[in-house]
C-alpha cells in the first residue's frame, strides 16, 4: 500500500552526472554505518528465506498445482492490463501537456499528479460504491433512461478483471506521466526540429521521435506503477482478484502454513527482481541521454477552437476518475459522518499514532539513508556500492511479507532482552520494540529506506567533488563539510525524500496490522478494521484524511517539476 | 547516530505507551476479530470490575505472533472467530488450559474443551438471504448448487473461514467427490466474484446483481436493526432469512471463541473477563449489540434472529469438521472457486 517515489527519479532524469574523480578518506565510520543499515534490512529477508526452505511436505506440490499457476496468471494480465494503461494514459498526458498548448495546461500539469494521493484499496473501495448499481451513477442512468429498479437495467459488475486493470491504471498512470513529461520537456527542440524540417509531421513526430527517445523513462514510469501493483493486497481483496499477494495471506491463514506461504512470496520476488532489473536498465540509458547540455525545449503548439476543448477534455479526464471521483465520494462520506457523529476520539487517537510514529520513522529513514548515501560518496566503492543496494532491497518485498521477516526477529530480540532483565534483575521489560511502536519504525525504515536512499543518491551526485575539495582547503573537516556544504546543499533533496516516505509509512497497512502494540490504530488499520466489519463508520474520514495528507508531496512534486522547466 | 535516533524515538515512543496505566490491573486481548463490535461489552467488564481491557486486532498473523513473542507476551486472553482457528490455537501451543466452574456452569460441554483450552462464547448460523419477493420458503445447503440458481447466487471468497467451514460440513456428510460436484455447482451458479463480505450478498440482492447469498445470521440484525446506517437498512429490507438446512440435518452454527494465553501474564483477570464473557449479563450484550446466538442457556436471541424462525443446529459435531476443513480449503483451490468466469 505504498507509493513509489517518482521524485527520486525524476531527480535521476535531471542529474549532471556523478562526480568524476575518485577520493579516498581514510576514516570509514560512515561505511561501517552504511553496512550496519544494510545488514539491518538484510535481516527481515534472511528471516524469508530461512522460512521457505523449511520443509512443508505435501503442500508445496498442491500450491504448484493448483494456486501458483492460477495466481501467477492473474498476477501477470492485471500487470499487463495496469501496465498498458498506466504508459497509455501516462504517455498521452505527457505529450499533451509538453506539445501542446491549451487554455488551463498550467493547472492539468499538475492536477494530473493527484490520482498518486490515492492508494489503491482506497480507490477500490470508493469505486465500488460509486459504481454500484444501488450508487449514484446508475441511479442516475437508469432515472435518465426511466427504469425503476436496477433489477431492470443494470450495467456489469466492476467486481471483476478490467476494472481492477482501470482501477489500478487510473492511480499508477502518474508514475509514467511524471517520468515521461521530464522527458519530453528535455528532448531538445533540434531533434524534433530537424524531424520536422525531413517532413515528419507533429503526430508522426511523437510516433517516430518523442516516443522512442522516451522509452526509458516511460519503462521506468511502468516498473515503479507495477511494483504498486504486486504491493497491493486490499484493492485486489475487494474486487475479487486471486493475485499472488492474494494467495500468500490463504495460505498463510487458512491453512496454517507460514512456510508454504513464504515459498509464495519467495516465487514472487521473482517477478519483482524482473521489474527492478528492468526499471534499472532503463535508468541506465536514460542517464545517458539525460547527461547532455540542457537542450532548449520544444515550443509547445497552441490550439484553438474545438482542439482546445479536446485537449482540455483529455487532460482533464483522467484527474476526474483518478482523483476528483474518489476525492468528492469520500468526502461527501465524511461530511454525512461527522454530521452523525462528530470527529471520534479514536480517529483522534489513530491521526495522532499515524503522524508520530510516521515522523519518527521518517527521521530514522532519513538519518539511515543519508549515512548509506554519503558513505558511497566519500568512498566510491564496490562495497559502498553493494551497501547502498542492499539498503533499498527492502522496498521490492511486498509489505505483508517483510512483516512476518520482521517480527521473528524482533520478537526474539525482545525476548531475550526480556529474559535478560528478568533472570538478572528480576524485572519484566516486557516486549521493548514490539510493545512500544518499535517494530513498527523498523518496518517502515526498512522498507522506504530506498526512497531516501534514491532521493539523496542524486541529490549529493549533483554537488561536484570540488566544492568538497575547496571546503577542505578552507579549513573544513569531514564534519565541517557535511554540516556546512553537504547538508545545505542537499536540503530540498531531503526534504522531498522525507515528504514521500512520510506520506508511504502514513499509508503503510499489512506491515502496521501486524507490528503494531495493543491498543494502537494507524489510520490505515481504523480504515481497515471498520471495512472487515463493515461498518465504514469513520473510515470515510480516515480514508479523506490519509488522501488529503498525501497531495502535500504531490504538490512539492509540481513545484519541482516547474522547477526543472524553467 | 542512527543508534541515538533510534533509542531517542524509542524513548519518545516509551512515553508515548506510558499513558496507559502501568500499576492498574488490565487484561490483553489478542483477537481475529474485529473488536469494535464487541467493544459495548468490553466497556461493561470494565465499568463492573474496574479492570482494563486493551485490545490488538491482529486479523492474519495472531499465532505467529504470540509465538513469537514466546514468555514475554503481553497476550492474556485469545480470542477468535471460526471453531477451526480456534482449534489451530490450541494445536499450535499457544494457549493453557482453565479450570472454572462458573465457565463449566455457563457454556454446554459441547462448548468448550473439556481439558479447558478453548471455549466457545457465541453461535453464527451460517444462512441464506433471499431476494424479499423471491417464491422461496426453504431450501437446503446441497440445493444451492441446483441449476436454478445458475448466474443468481452471490458468495464471498471460498478461502474464507465461514465458507471453509461450510464445505467441510458438507464433505463429512456426503464424502470428497460429492463435494466437489456440489462445489463447482456453487461456483457455476455464481452471479459475481466470490469477493467482499456477507453484507455484500444483501446489498448485491438489493441491487439486483443476485437473487439470493449465502451470509452469517448476526449481519443481518446488525444491518435491519439499523445501526449500520440506512444505507445498510435498506439492504436488509431488500432481503428475507432463510435458515437453510443438511439433507437429513439441521443449520450450519459455527462459533466465536476464546482461551487463555499459555504466557498469560494476567492469568487471573484473563479467567475473570472469560467467566464474565460467558455471564448472563455479558451474552444477552452478545445477542443484543451483535445479534449473535448466546451460548449461555440463561441469555436469549434478539427479537430479529428469533422472528427468522426456529434455528435447529446440525447435529454434526464441529469436531467432526474440522478434519475435512484442510482438503475443503484445497478444493477450492482446485476448481478455482474464487476465479469468477461466468
Amino acid at each position: 500500500m505504498r507509493r513509489a517515489n517518482p521524485a527520486a527519479f525524476s531527480m535521476h532524469t535531471i542529474a549532471a552526472g556523478r562526480p568524476a574523480a575518485r577520493h579516498h578518506i581514510a576514516i570509514s565510520r560512515w561505511a561501517v554505518t552504511a553496512f550496519a543499515v544494510a545488514a539491518f534490512v538484510l535481516v527481515p529477508i534472511a528471516t524469508i528465506a530461512l522460512i521457505a526452505i523449511a520443509d512443508t511436505g505435501t503442500l508445496w506440490s498442491h500450491v504448484l498445482v493448483h494456486v501458483l499457476p492460477q495466481s501467477a496468471w492473474n498476477t501477470l494480465v492485471l500487470l499487463t492490463g495496469t501496465g498498458i494503461v498506466a504508459v497509455a494514459v501516462g504517455t498521452g498526458a505527457a505529450w499533451l501537456v509538453s506539445a501542446y498548448d491549451f487554455r488551463g495546461r498550467g493547472v492539468v500539469e499538475w492536477a494530473l499528479l493527484l490520482p498518486l494521493a490515492v492508494p489503491t484499496y482506497i480507490m477500490a473501495y470508493a469505486y465500488l460504491d460509486i459504481l454500484s448499481p444501488l450508487g449514484p451513477l446508475q441511479g442516475a442512468i437508469r432515472w435518465v433512461l426511466g427504469f425503476d429498479s436496477p433489477r431492470d437495467f443494470r450495467l456489469p459488475d466492476i467486481r471483476s478483471m478490467w476494472a481492477a486493470v482501470l482501477i489500478f491504471g487510473s492511480v499508477l498512470y502518474p508514475y509514467v506521466y511524471l517520468t515521461a513529461r521530464v522527458m519530453f520537456v528535455s528532448q531538445s527542440a533540434n531533434l524534433l526540429e530537424a524531424a520536422r524540417t525531413l517532413g515528419v509531421g507533429r503526430a508522426q513526430l511523437f510516433w517516430r521521435v518523442a516516443l522512442p527517445l522516451a522509452r526509458p523513462a516511460i519503462a521506468v514510469g511502468a516498473a515503479l506503477a507495477l511494483m504498486e501493483v504486486l504491493n497491493d493486497v486490499g484493492a485486489a481483496q475487494f474486487l475479487g482478484i486471486r493475485t499472488l499477494t492474494a494467495s500468500v495471506y490463504t495460505t498463510w491463514v487458512v491453512r496454517a502454513d507460514l512456510a508454504g506461504a513464504a515459498q509464495i512470496a519467495v516465487s514472487m520476488l521473482v517477478f519483482v527482481m524482473a521489474l527492478v532489473l528492468l526499471e534499472r536498465l532503463a535508468r541506465r540509458n536514460q542517464r545517458y541521454a539525460s547527461s547532455a547540455q540542457r537542450p532548449r525545449p520544444m515550443p509547445p503548439q497552441r490550439l484553438r477552437g474545438w482542439r482546445e476543448a479536446i485537449a482540455l477534455g483529455l487532460g482533464v479526464l483522467p484527474v476526474v476518475v483518478g482523483f476528483v471521483g474518489p476525492a468528492t465520494y469520500l468526502v461527501i462520506s465524511a461530511a454525512k459522518r461527522l454530521d452523525f457523529a462528530g470527529l471520534s476520539p479514536a480517529l483522534l487517537r489513530a491521526t495522532l499514532n499515524t503522524v508520530s510514529v510516521s515522523a519518527l520513522a521518517t527521521l530514522v529513514v532519513l538519518l539511515a539513508g543519508f549515512a548509506v548515501a554519503y558513505a558511497a560518496r566519500l568512498q566510491p566503492g564496490r562495497a559502498t556500492g553493494l551497501a547502498a543496494r542492499v539498503a533499498t532491497l527492502g522496498y521490492a518485498v511486498p509489505g505483508t511479507v517483510l512483516a512476518i521477516g520482521i517480527l521473528i526477529p524482533v520478537a526474539a530480540f525482545d525476548r531475550s532482552v526480556d529474559g535478560f532483565m528478568r533472570s538478572s534483575f528480576g524485572w519484566s521489560t516486557g516486549l521493548l520494540l514490539l510493545g512500544s511502536g518499535g517494530a513498527l519504525v523498523y518496518a517502515y525504515a526498512a522498507r522506504f529506506l530506498a526512497i531516501s536512499v534514491g532521493g539523496i543518491e542524486s541529490g549529493l551526485s549533483r554537488l561536484p567533488l570540488s566544492y568538497d575539495q575547496a571546503a577542505r582547503t578552507l579549513g573544513q573537516g569531514p564534519g565541517g563539510t557535511l554540516v556546512h556544504v553537504h547538508l545545505p546543499l542537499t536540503r530540498t533533496a531531503l526534504t522531498a525524500a522525507g515528504l514521500l516516505v512520510f506520506v508511504d509509512c502514513m499509508k503503510e497497512l499489512p506491515a502496521t496490522l501486524l507490528l503494531r502494540p495493543l491498543n494502537f490504530e494507524s489510520l490505515a488499520t481504523l480504515l481497515y478494521g471498520e471495512a472487515v466489519r463493515g461498518t465504514y463508520e469513520d473510515a470515510a474520514i480516515a480514508a479523506l484524511l490519509i488522501v488529503a495528507i498525501g497531495i502535500l508531496p504531490v504538490i512539492l512534486l509540481a513545484r519541482t517539476g516547474r522547477l526543472s522547466r524553467d | 547516530m542512527i543508534k541515538i535516533a533510534k533509542t531517542f524515538g524509542l524513548a519518545t515512543l516509551l512515553a508515548l505507551s506510558a499513558a496507559v496505566p502501568a500499576l492498574a490491573e488490565e487484561v490483553n486481548i489478542y483477537t481475529t476479530r474485529e473488536p469494535g463490535l464487541i467493544q459495548p461489552i468490553l466497556d461493561a467488564f470494565t465499568t463492573e470490575t474496574g479492570i482494563t481491557v486493551n485490545t490488538v486486532f491482529l486479523e492474519n498473523g495472531l499465532i505467529e505472533r504470540v509465538q513469537a513473542e514466546g514468555e514475554s507476551s503481553p497476550a492474556d486472553i485469545l480470542m477468535t472467530v471460526d471453531f477451526g482457528a480456534l482449534i489451530d490455537l490450541v494445536n499450535a501451543g499457544v494457549t493453557q488450559p482453565v479450570e472454572s466452574a462458573v465457565l463449566e456452569g455457563a457454556i454446554p460441554a459441547s462448548l468448550r474443551d473439556p481439558a479447558g483450552n478453548w471455549f466457545a462464547l457465541s453461535g453464527r448460523a451460517r444462512v441464506v438471504y433471499a431476494a424479499k419477493d423471491l417464491d422461496l420458503s426453504a431450501i437446503t445447503y446441497e440445493e444451492l448448487s441446483d441449476e436454478k440458481w445458475r448466474g443468481k447466487l452471490c458468495i464471498r471468497s471460498g478461502q474464507h473461514p465461514y465458507n471453509t467451514a461450510m464445505i467441510a460440513a458438507h464433505m463429512a456428510k456426503h464424502g470428497e467427490a460429492d463435494t466437489r460436484t456440489w462445489l463447482e455447482g456453487l461456483k457455476a451458479n455464481q452471479a459475481r466474484a466470490a469477493a467482499g463480505g456477507d453484507r455484500d450478498g444483501a446489498r448485491d440482492i438489493a441491487a439486483g446483481i443476485c437473487d439470493i447469498a449465502v451470509a452469517n445470521s448476526y449481519y443481518f440484525g446488525l444491518m435491519s436493526s439499523g445501526k449500520g446506517g440506512d444505507e445498510q437498512k435498506a439492504w436488509s429490507d431488500a432481503v428475507k432469512v432463510i435458515l437453510p438446512t443438511f439433507e437429513g440435518g439441521g443449520t450450519l452454527v459455527n462459533v466465536s471463541g476464546a482461551a487463555v494465553a499459555a504466557h498469560a501474564p494476567n492469568r487471573d483477570e484473563a479467567v475473570q473477563l472469560l467467566e464474565y464473557l460467558a455471564s448472563e449479563a455479558a451474552q444477552k450484550l452478545y445477542a443484543e449489540a451483535n445479534f449473535e446466538h448466546p451460548v449461555n442457556a440463561a441469555a436469549e436471541v434478539h427479537p430479529i434472529i428469533a422472528a427468522l424462525g426456529t434455528l435447529t443446529p446440525d447435529s454434526q459435531p464441529l469436531t467432526e469438521v474440522l478434519p475435512f476443513r484442510k482438503r475443503a480449503s484445497e478444493l477450492v483451490d482446485e476448481i478455482s472457486f474464487d476465479t469468477f468466469s461466468n
